[in-house]
């Protein structure tokens, strides 16, 4: 057995779990990696590219190796660590990028074909025959050199987002962070201690050191029983600070259920964005590895995790283990599994003349230079003076030194310097303004470095944040120098693997320098090294080294690539928080939603509207029916929508009418109070941009409306106009869209239903006419607001009342209405209605257009200065010949189809022949075939003649007879009688 | 992103939408000799600076002011925030 005596497992609890099948166990405090070990299984995944057999390499967030299919069905979650995986009773683990089982996985045969897989390949093979690349090799390539698999089904889990504040933001809670929480929570600061980890501690936790003398635990649990008591302190465990955004802006996730059961009570997990005044990176650091042949042999790992496993998780990869150092380090995991009673078969240590701290052998002046054991290590050669032996042991663990986490001060561009003393990069000077960095991630790895580094720089930060704190007294610890040889890589002729995670090899670095992708970053791209999910925690520096070595530069003039966030993996749904499905965005529901979802309507989202589409009756089997009826209903009777989604402005003050002047292409100060006037907006470059109605309440009153889609946009751009260009106006705007529910009553039989609701007022043609508006009552007594504008060509009005009251009034005004055919339509007859009627809309005004392909260049009025009339006026503009036409199928069965284009019929068809397109296109009830709007090339000198639209998509052809685009009362009467 | 509200202190960035440069404020009159000159170089040609930039944010989803926040575009610091009216005023102030 591989369990181990003490550690910071809980025994007294059993936990049951399986990977692949089989069933183990663990216990409460242990990892997945960590319970697999302790159950002799060493191997633990499929390599990416050669498949090759792997073992769990580190303990931690940096793991390249041991990545599974964590749970089963909707919740399956490919690619997790299982350095990271907390156990839990009846946790479910697979191994993934296999084919066949683990042991015997059939794509291996890509480790024989390793040649074709070298630096660069997918850029130099696979290139013939062409049509092949995408039709074979790539889905090859896929197939056999990839990760895990998605469950393809819905997540099933809850997902939250938070937002916190603080003074000071520790990330990461090993000895550094808890020096620097401790010291800046004493004072009073507000502060955040964020860790990965489950437990407090980092390093501590896998470390046989003593503290004050005692286990470096009791130091942690008196730590942890007064932050319990300080209110201003929030420790964060299980959270990952994945980015350093602007301003002192962190993301972090916390994993909140991801350690538990499944179905979970609470969030699977939170995102948090931590805005804090100053922050501490205390992120530990990163061991190395020596690449040497056949060095990703499951039971090869990093000697400061084969420690974590022994001392924290009391768990060992085998019984007799070697260790691999060119430091002083390696000699600790010696001792420690010694002293655990694992059998030390010897200390490689490439250092001559070193000597054991212990007993165990040592091979001082030596290296490791290859292993045998292809499902797990049986056998080491070991060479020194060219002389090689080989050593039976189960496993090896790496020391090559220890690089710095300075990824989070990075993600600012912050350059990291080499430290020649330390042998690693280290956090530059031009990282983020308000983060210092502490502890190891500084290069400051002795415990004792550590505590103290931390402390002094919480000290510091809140200095600068015009705190005063003590220096707390921190415990007796180790402060043993590193005595480290540079020592990068075994030469030699076999595969010696640098990163795990994207089978990078010494051999393609070696390939990148022959190849002239000599600096780091064509490096990176050419061989892919550090571009996978690990982004190549444990391999980038010892590249650097390689490389250096190959060029013959030192590694600072070599250079390092930098990071971006996310510092380790952040899964999309996370992202999302809780915006998915229909929470995605707001719903905004129109006055009379409720009213109209009692009448059975089916309903359209408009952007984030939720509208009437149209109001089926029973008996009728087609949206269209349904959609004809209620057009021809209106036509012959009067019929109701709810217009309340167009945006409304109230204008307001003495300068009103000038700034609707500067604003609308057409005059609007001249306007006369109880008029409204239709209204064109530019955009300065001269382009249409939005059209509605001006109405005129009083000399200082105007109400303006918008198109549904533009609400947003107007208004900001009509705001900009106030605030930015003409702030001496007297003028204050403010939306009123959702205050008012305005409902159109369109047809014949319009002023007679209305009649029926206002309260006294005079209708007649006389006193209220064609585009007038008023403030009444309706209802007896209810205030409300009346225009005398259509939009269908029919006698029209539009009401608004208050909002509350909107599904009142449609209620009232159908029920007293059903003697004259008051019928509710929805948006898609109203588009019927107003392509009938030839008025411009969303697909008319689209951001390409003008004002003269709208038919309304005189508009723009040439007597003042208003947004975008200069440039209406240029060239390429005013010689426009396209203008907006009516279409009909000259056989009327033929269909009109919206985004078809138009050419003359003998024409071959083709971009320099275009004509124009169809921009809206439905069936017409009233003219009895489709019709269409489109825009035409010279449109009204081909009013009568036939032309073709094309829709070579569909293969479709048809000829359409050019009209008006007014298909209904061409000379306007019905909306002026 | 934080943005300095005049009126409102630090406020997070997402609650505003961007426009672009500040020298939008400088538009020219529409009337006037050479307007079509003036406008096209008003409409399409800005500077990009990589540095300190003053540009126009609209904080549409707090008090609806229209701001000039000045940043430098290379380290995304925010030297400050005006509101484009005050700096629109005292502009046509000087002309007159």
């Amino acid at each position: 057995m591989t369990r181990l005596s003490g550690g910071l497992i809980d025994r007294s609890q059993t936990l049951r779990f399986t990977f692949d099948g089989k069933s183990y166990t663990g216990h409460p405090g242990d990892t997945l990696a960590s319970a697999l070990l302790a159950n002799d299984v060493r191997l633990m995944g499929r390599s990416f590219k050669y498949h090759r057999p792997r073992g769990v390499f580190t303990a931690g967030s940096e793991e390249p190796n041991a990545l599974v299919e964590l749970r089963t069905g909707a919740r399956q979650e490919p690619n997790t660590r299982a350095t990271m995986a907390e156990l839990f009773d009846g946790l479910s683990a697979n191994s993934q990028n296999r084919v066949g089982s683990l042991n015997f996985d059939l794509l291996a045969v890509n480790d024989l074909a390793s040649p074709f897989f070298a630096a660069g390949f997918y850029y130099k093979t696979f290139m013939w025959p062409r049509a092949f690349w995408e039709k074979l090799y790539e889905p090859m390539i896929r197939r056999a050199a990839g990760l895990g698999s998605l469950s393809m089904q819905a997540d099933p889990d809850a997902y939250d987002k938070g937002f916190l504040h603080c003074d000071l933001l520790v990330i990461g809670g090993g000895a550094a962070g808890l020096a620097a929480a401790l010291t800046a929570a004493r004072s009073g600061a507000q502060v955040i201690l964020a860790d990965e980890d489950f437990r407090l501690g980092g390093r501590l936790l896998s470390e046989s050191h003593s503290l004050n003398d005692a286990p470096a635990t009791d130091w942690i649990a008196a730590l942890e029983a007064e932050f319990a008591s300080l209110p201003n302190l929030r420790v964060m465990r299980r959270t990952t600070v994945f980015g350093t955004f602007d301003h002192g802006i962190y993301g972090a996730v916390e994993r909140v259920s991801d350690h538990l059961a499944a179905p979970f009570a609470a969030v699977r997990q939170t995102l948090w964005r931590i805005t804090a005044k100053r922050a501490i990176l205390a992120a530990g650091a990163t061991e190395r590895h020596i690449p040497f042949a056949n060095n990703d042999r499951p039971g090869i790992m990093l000697a400061g995790a084969m420690r974590s496993y022994a001392n924290r998780f009391a768990a060992s990869p085998a019984d007799r283990v070697a260790i691999f150092t060119n430091n002083d380090d390696g000699h600790r995991t010696a001792l420690d599994l010694a002293a655990k009673g694992v059998e030390i078969a010897g200390v490689i240590d490439s250092r001559a003349g070193v000597r054991a701290l212990g007993q165990y052998p040592v091979f001082a002046g030596a290296m490791v230079s290859d292993a045998k054991g292809r499902l797990g290590l049986t056998r080491l050669q070991v060479t020194r003076d060219g002389q090689s032996h080989w050593l039976d042991c189960g496993a090896l663990g790496i020391a090559g030194g220890w690089n710095p986490n300075v990824h989070l001060a990075s993600h600012h561009r912050g350059r990291p310097v080499w430290d020649e003393t330390l042998l690693s990069f280290v956090p530059g000077q031009d990282g983020p303004p308000v983060m210092s960095v502490a502890g190891a991630a500084a290069g400051k790895g002795s415990t004792h470095a550590a505590l103290t580094s931390g402390a002094e720089a919480a000290l510091a930060a809140l200095s600068e944040l015009g705190r005063t704190a003590t220096l707390p007294d921190l415990p007796r610890a180790e402060d043993a120098p590193i005595n480290q040889q540079a020592f990068w890589h075994v030469p030699g002729k076999g595969r010696a693997w640098v990163d795990f995670q994207n089978d990078v090899t010494v051999k393609d670095i070696k390939l990148a320098h022959q190849e002239n992708m000599r600096p780091v970053e064509h490096l990176k791209r050419w061989t892919t090294l550090g571009m996978a999910t690990d982004q190549g925690k444990t391999a980038n520096v010892t590249a650097l080294a390689v490389m250096a070595e190959l060029t013959g530069k030192s590694i600072p003039e070599t250079g390092t690539t930098i990071f971006r966030p996310p510092y380790t993996g952040v899964a999309l749904s996370v992202l999302g928080g809780g915006d998915t499905g229909k929470h995605f965005r707001p719903t905004r529901l129109t006055p009379t939603h409720d009213w109209a979802k009692a009448q059975g309507a089916v309903f359209v989202e408009v952007g984030q509207w939720m509208r009437a589409q149209y109001f089926p009756r029973a008996g009728e089997t087609t949206w269209r029916e349904t959609v004809d009826r209620e057009v021809l209903a209106t036509r012959a009777g009067v019929g109701l929508c709810d217009v309340t989604t167009l945006g409304k402005v109230d204008v307001q003050g003495a300068d009103a009418g000038e700034f609707l002047n500067r604003l609308y292409a057409n005059a609007m100060a001249s306007l006369k109070v109880g008029m409204v006037r239709y209204g064109l907006m530019l955009r300065e470059d001269g382009h249409a941009y939005d059209d509605g109605t001006c109405a005129r309440l009083a000399e200082d009153h105007y109400v303006v409306t918008t198109t549904t889609a533009q609400a947003g946009p107007v208004y900001r751009h009509m705001e900009y106009a106030r605030q930015c260009l003409w702030p001496e106006l007297d003028v204050q705007l403010i939306s009123t869209t959702d205050a008012w529910a305005q409902i159109s009553v369109a047809g014949p039989n319009a002023r007679a239903l209305l009649e029926r609701i206002v309260d006294g007022f005079d209708l007649s043609n006389t006193a209220f006419p064609f585009m007038a508006c008023t403030e009444l009552t309706v209802c007896k007594g209810l205030r409300a607001r009346l225009f005398r504008i259509s939009f269908s060509g029919e006698l029209a009005y539009e009401i608004a009342v208050p909002a509350r009251y909107g599904n009142a009034l449609m209620a009232q005004m159908i029920e007293v209405g059903a003697d004259l055919g008051a019928t509710p339509y929805g948006t898609e007859a109203l588009g019927v209605l107003r392509i009938e009627k030839g008025h411009a809309a969303g697909n008319e005004l689209n951001g390409q257009t003008t004002a003269q392909m709208l038919g309304m260049g005189k508009m723009v009025s040439t007597k003042k200065d208003a947004i975008g009339a200069v440039m209406s006026r240029r060239e390429g503009l005013s010689a426009e010949r396209r203008i907006l036409v009516g279409l009909m199928p000259v056989d009327a069965s033929q269909p009109v189809v919206a985004g078809s284009h138009l050419f003359a019929p003998d024409a071959e068809q083709k971009t320099e022949t275009d004509l124009g397109w169809i921009t809206s296109a439905c069936f017409s009830p009233h003219v009895g075939s489709g019709i269409g709007l489109g825009f035409l090339a010279d449109g009204t000198a081909r009013i009568g003649q036939e032309i073709i639209a094309a829709n070579p998509l569909q293969g479709q052809s048809v000829r359409l007879r050019v009209v008006s685009p007014h298909f209904v009362d061409p000379e306007g009467g019905r909306l002026r009688d | 992103m934080l943005i300095p509200h005049p009126l409102l202190g630090l406020r997070d960035a997402q609650e505003f939408t961007y426009l672009g440069d500040a020298a939008l404020l400088n538009r020219p009159d529409g009337m006037a000799e050479g307007a079509a000159e003036a406008f096209n170089d008003y409409v399409y040609l800005r500077d990009n600076p990589a540095g300190v930039h003053r540009e126009l944010w609209f904080h549409e989803q707090g008090d609806r002011s229209w701001l000039i926040v000045t940043r430098n575009t290379v380290t995304h610091e925010i030297l400050g925030a005006e509101l484009a009216r005050d700096v629109a005023l005292a502009a046509k102030g000087g002309a007159q």
